[in-house]
């Protein structure tokens, strides 16, 4: 018997019945107010809220705060900046310092905003830069993580994943560094009107 | 009586004790965290609710595991992924050994994997001239100390900032007497931003395994996860059978709890979704049993593998937090690695499940509501009937018994206790009453409840 066999025939011998009572509910909670709570937690586990009303206004903002065009990345559709993505290896990236980014929707709960690998440019890229910078709608925000699992739904993505503030660390005696082995920085637009 | 092994928690935990002040910040630290949790699940209303769907979800995954594993493999197949099954942690890391020998490389990256611990991975690894490197800054600072984790949320939680400068100055090569935790942090990103460009092959854990979109869900703060899967050719995902769940739905419940009950954090910095490999990567997901699927048939001790590694347990454990997770000898220490570690080897762990005061502050932060001081209770008794206990405590636990279902003979002791601990203290009061070694002993009272009540029952 192969060890899957041996594994899946124990499984079966010793799995309890199934508990079967109704599953418990959970209460729905409301977030009154999804930005004002959205852009509290954010801000709270470092990252940065900034409200625009064009992507022109984007554009102006990054450029301003970027000494060098040319290691920016845009992957937002009507938002040209900096670099296109040449080449499949995400070791070009290295040297990326600004990557903006569409993310698809934001959490209210917990500040995380939620991107898949269609709009990454490359998986690596939310990962690799320097400094991160996500563009959503701001009528994309949720309540919760019931809320956003709901929009999920059964999207085909091959990679997703939740961005909640930049990369960080409490490893030495719990002093709280922001910049682990990602982002040293989040900036969150929110794109309204 | 069975010879037990060589580690004692209560040994270990005494030289742990040597160092007060020490033991007063680690005590301080954990609970600090423990604080931060409080604060997280409170500005939840529904948090009850949350833990108790969470531990519904777990039963029925228990009760389904075999469905739910079919069809996890089948989905993750369908997603290009390998799917290998390991019954033993010998088998686990021979799998992924073979792995990284087929492509070549002789080092790699991992980002933090219990079951990795579990099974000694490294050591193996390492025997095989690979050489790994762990990209969690905490796991690289025990690493490069040669040391294993202390706590499975944060590793070397026991380490100070000087210690860790020292260490960095060591191996980093950083200015000696910097302890900067910004500073050190900086360097470490600098030494391990190497690691993750030149490394083929990442191993991860995984949080969660959906059975329903074969994806794998991976936590963390760093992003260190990530940035090694990203960066190589090849992603090995370790994982034991239990952290299968039926659907995406479900990892709303655990998401909003995972993080809260671990660090405070409302979320982790990155939850990520690994389902389908990149263009080219090669993505292979070993399946460890490794005495879960025994462990599945047991009534007393199955439920704790519901635990989903958050480590509140660790950081509310009045025991834990003055002894530190080296003494637990063990790779998870803590409450739950107290009722884990003895169903591997009994003899080897008799010792943990008295690790513990019962207080049952584990089980009430628990977010998946595992009975972890029940079951601690329970491993005592099973593991003196099995013979585990030391001689001492059997001696002792037999007068106990005698006295206790003698009231003639526990109103005599009872007598000859008040009236010896009052003429000559020294008695008890010295090196011999391993109970003194860290508590006075009470001052004896002048009559036993049975003669207050005798006397004032008419009043």
């Amino acid at each position: 018997m192969s060890s899957r066999e041996k594994i899946l025939a124990a499984v079966k011998k010793n799995q309890p019945r199934d508990p079967g009572a109704e599953t418990p509910a959970v209460s729905q909670t409301v977030v009154a107010d999804k930005k004002e709570k959205f852009k509290t937690v954010l801000t709270a586990i470092g990252g940065t809220v900034v409200e625009m009303n064009s992507t022109e206004k984007i554009a102006a903002y990054i450029l301003n705060i970027s000494t060098d065009a040319a290691s920016i990345i845009s992957t937002v559709p009507g938002l040209q900046l900096g670099n296109s993505i040449s080449g499949a290896d995400p070791h070009s990236l290295k040297n990326i310092d600004i990557a903006v980014l569409p993310g698809e929707f934001g959490v209210a709960e917990n500040g995380a905003i939620w991107i898949t690998d269609g709009a990454m440019g490359d998986r690596a890229l939310p990962f690799i830069c320097e400094r991160l910078m996500l563009v959503i709608p701001e009528n994309s925000l949720l309540g919760t993580m019931h809320d956003a699992y709901q929009r999920i739904g059964a999207a085909g993505y091959n990679f997703g994943t939740f961005i909640a503030g930049p990369s960080k660390t409490a490893d030495i005696e719990q002093s709280l560094v922001l910049g682990a082995h990602g982002p040293k920085s989040l900036t969150v637009f929110l794109l309204g009107g | 009586m069975k010879e037990r092994g060589g580690k004692d928690h209560a040994k270990l935990a005494e030289r742990f004790n040597e160092d007060e002040p020490r033991v007063d910040w680690h005590d301080k630290t954990l609970w600090f965290v423990r604080e931060k949790r409080d604060k997280a699940a409170w500005q939840i209303p529904e948090w009850e609710q949350l833990r108790e769907r969470a531990s519904h979800i777990k039963n029925t995954v228990l009760a389904n595991l075999h469905d739910l594993l079919l069809q996890f493999e089948s989905n993750a197949e369908q997603n290009g992924a390998i799917v290998h099954w390991a019954e033993t942690a010998a088998e686990h890391n021979e799998i992924v050994r073979s792995i990284i020998a087929r492509h070549g490389v002789n080092r790699i990256v991992k980002s933090k994997s219990m079951l990795t611990e579990e099974c000694h991975l490294n050591e193996y690894l390492e025997k095989h001239e690979i050489e790994v490197t762990d990209t969690d800054l905490g796991e690289r600072i025990v690493q490069l100390a040669n040391e294993p984790p202390s706590h499975i949320v944060l590793p070397c939680i026991h380490w100070k900032k000087e210690e860790i400068g020292d260490l960095f100055h060591k191996h980093l090569g950083t200015p000696a007497g910097n302890s900067d935790p910004a500073f050190l942090t900086a360097a470490a990103r600098q030494h391990l931003r190497d690691r993750f460009l030149t490394s083929r092959v990442a191993i991860t854990g995984g949080n969660f395994a959906v059975a329903d979109t074969g994806e794998v869900v991976v936590c963390t703060n760093e992003g260190n996860a990530d940035l090694g899967v990203q960066l190589s050719d090849v992603h090995i995902v370790c994982m034991g059978i239990e952290k299968i769940i039926p659907s995406r739905d479900d990892l709303a419940i655990f998401l909003r709890l995972l993080a809260r009950s671990a660090t405070g954090q409302p979320i982790t910095t990155y939850s990520s979704h690994f389902r389908r490999p990149r263009p080219g990567q090669e993505m292979h997901i070993v399946l460890v049993d490794n005495g879960r699927s025994t462990r599945l048939g047991s009534d007393d001790y199955r439920n704790a593998l519901k635990c989903i590694r958050c480590a509140a347990c660790f950081n509310t454990c009045p025991v834990y937090r003055r002894s530190g997770g080296h003494s637990y000898h063990t790779a998870i220490s803590g409450p739950i690695g107290s009722i884990l570690a003895p169903w591997g080897d009994m003899k080897k762990y008799a010792d943990l499940p008295f690790a513990s005061t019962l207080c049952g502050s584990c089980s009430n932060v628990c977010p998946v509501k595992i009975n972890i001081h029940e079951q601690l209770y329970r491993w005592r008794q099973d593991l003196v009937k099995q013979g585990y206990a030391p001689t001492s405590k059997k001696i002792g636990m037999n007068a106990m018994q005698t006295v206790l279902s003698n009231p003639g003979i526990f109103r005599i002791g009872g007598w000859l206790g008040r009236k010896l601990l009052k003429r000559f203290p020294f008695m008890v009061n010295n090196r011999f009453n391993p109970w003194w070694w860290q508590r006075d002993m009470p001052e004896p009272p002048a009559t036993s409840f049975r003669e207050w009540f005798q006397k004032n029952r008419k009043q």
